[in-house]
């Protein structure tokens, strides 16, 4: 598998990175040759196994529907790079 | 022995003795950090809060009863949420980044009495294997500082090795507990998946991430399972199963010794190219086995060599989805100069995270993309599904598997640049994490220039009693206290 700076580009915008032009250019390489290695699952066949998604056969973990108490909302916004008294801010949208 | 060297359960003696106070060692134990700075094990001390611990731990002390835990000062991987105490999983992402509650793991520690010392240097949202990729200083090898300690939880097994705690607690996706302890001498215990809370700890890779400690000797291992294992509501991933006393496990493992015991060894481990050395110590330590009852047997687990691969696609795309919490709204660093919203999400990432935590998005975002899903995230968790079968074949033939935790010894810091040939070393401490199962690094010798080899066992599922069980009695059988010793630069 081959990647070109465009896909590199193409992916950043999918993960919200802005990434330097010369760390487009390393990771168009890198991820090449990571990819490259990662094609050799292709010699396995899995036709018909079943994808794991967990090691542990897992079932809902399920509990009362109560009400709890939840963060108080100052140290929810303690660690906020921008706040008001009551929000967390961002830049406009509308 | 001076105060620093002691095991916690010497500790826990001459504390429960009243021969010492924990006052007193936590101030040992901070002189000992102070003398080791340039080991780079903490990127946040707590001299403050651990003295006051300490204070109210003798107190407990004094009253009588107290846990074994109560009054010993532990390092915590800040990769870990400590209520109150920079928690920053080594990124310039979480530098500022004061999390108002305690993982539960830690919780539980505070609970039992322990001593927090401070948080220990890891890679960078635990994405890595030598602890190079973090925005802090470096933590080095304390058996030669011009090494790699491993990683990611390469500050935990520093300050351990080191003497600059009792214990630590780390955690492992993929080897980030065995391979650091492997590489500085000390026993690295990574429990089944869902045995150990995931609450608090800062996610990588959710499916594979487990905490387990790092600590001097096995049964120091076993006391910190006691504490830190459990059923929690506030994981859902947490298994609802009553936890064994794994202290009796190793001492009921001591008394029934190593017979009738079958250790396997994977033909396909023994088939990578090992350094010399790493092969040679681990022989060594299978003969002791041998020698104390147990049978060996040739164990195959073929799809090894796709480990590797297929961990790196399916960590990759959870670590991209886990790492998209940090947007700069709520948390984390932000570009404050970004007028718009998107720009803002966009350029607080990219300034907030180091060179290897974006390789593994763009991988993971890749994986998971339109038109690459199936070929890439799908065939890796069919691979996962393969490597499990493996497991369950081999695991019918033998109780544990025995194996080096690396093929190669630590290299020299800044050795190997190219991220591709440093993922590869991880590919005998992958597997375990894929198939959730647990595993543990002991120390079993030295390469002829002092640096330290660990031998890797691994069991079936909630089988950490028989992991005790041969560490244990390996661990008496080599006299570890000849390896630990001291480091010469610690």
């Amino acid at each position: 598998m081959h990647i070109d700076p465009e896909e590199v580009i193409k992916v950043a915008r999918l993960a919200r990175l802005e990434l330097a032009p010369d760390e487009i250019a390393d990771l168009a390489t890198e991820l090449s040759r990571i990819l490259r290695y990662v094609d050799k699952l292709r010699e396995i066949d899995t036709t018909g196994v079943d994808p794991l998604y967990h090691a542990l056969p897992l079932v809902n973990a399920l509990r009362e529907d109560e009400v709890l108490a939840s963060l108080p909302r100052q140290e929810a916004l303690a660690n906020a790079p921008l706040a008001s008294a009551e929000a967390f801010v961002v830049p406009r949208i509308l | 022995m001076t105060i620093h060297q002691l095991t916690i359960g010497q500790l826990a003696t001459a504390l429960a003795n009243r021969e010492i106070s924990s006052t007193a060692a936590t101030a040992a134990i901070f002189a000992r950090i102070e003398a080791g700075k340039k080991i780079n094990a903490y990127i946040t001390l707590d001299r403050e809060g651990a003295l006051a611990a300490a204070a109210a731990a003798d107190q407990r002390l004094a009253a009588g009863g107290a846990p074994p835990l109560c009054g010993v000062p532990i390092a915590i991987k800040d990769a870990l949420c400590t209520k109150g105490l920079l928690t920053t999983s080594g990124s310039k992402m979480l530098a500022n980044f004061v999390p108002s509650y305690d993982a539960t793991v830690v919780e539980k520690l505070r609970a039992a009495g322990a001593v927090i010392v401070g948080k220990a240097t890891m890679d960078e949202f635990a994405m890595g294997s030598t602890n190079e990729n973090t925005t802090f200083a470096v933590p080095l090898n304390p058996w030669n500082l011009d090494y790699i300690c491993g990683g990611s939880s390469g500050g935990s097994a520093a300050a351990v090795a080191a003497d600059q705690c009792m214990a630590a607690l780390g955690s492992d996706t993929g080897g980030s507990i065995r391979q650091p302890a492997s590489h500085c001498g000390v026993v690295g215990f990574k429990p089944t998946y869902g045995r150990v809370s995931r609450y608090g700890l800062l996610a990588f890779a959710s499916s594979l991430d487990q905490v387990g400690p790092l600590t001097k000797n096995v049964r120091d291992a076993a006391l910190m399972l006691n504490v830190i294992c459990g059923h929690d509501p506030r994981d859902s991933t947490s298994v609802r199963r009553g936890t064994p006393d794994f202290v009796v496990a190793c001492e009921q493992g001591l008394q029934q010794g190593l017979t009738g015991l079958r250790l396997g060894l994977p033909r396909e481990y023994f088939e990578l190219g090992l350094d010399p050395e790493v092969q040679q110590v681990v022989a060594a330590a299978v003969e002791r086995l041998v020698a104390g009852g147990a049978e060996i047997c040739e164990i195959s687990l073929p799809r090894t060599a796709y480990g590797v691969a297929a961990y790196y696609v399916i960590a990759a795309a959870e670590a991209s989805s886990n790492l998209a919490r940090y947007d700069g709204v709520r948390f984390g660093h932000r570009d404050l100069a970004a007028d718009e919203l998107e720009a803002m999400y966009s350029r607080s990432r990219s300034q907030g995270f180091g060179s290897e935590v974006k390789r593994r998005i763009i991988i993971g975002t890749y994986a998971l993309s339109s038109g690459y899903y199936d070929a890439y995230y799908r065939k890796a968790s069919q691979i996962r599904t393969l490597i499990i079968e493996d497991y369950r074949r081999a695991l019918a033939q033998c109780d544990v598997i025995v194996s080096p935790v690396t093929p190669t010894l630590a290299w020299p810091l800044g050795a190997k640049g190219d991220p591709l040939s440093i993922y590869q070393t991880d590919i005998l401490t992958i597997p375990t994490n894929l198939a959730g199962l647990p595993g543990m690094s002991l120390p079993c010798g030295f390469s002829r220039g002092g640096l330290p080899i660990g031998l890797q066992l691994q069991a079936g599922h909630f089988r950490e009693d028989l992991l005790l069980r041969v560490a244990a009695n390996l661990e008496k059988s080599l006299g570890l206290t000849d390896f630990k010793g001291s480091p010469k630069n610690k």
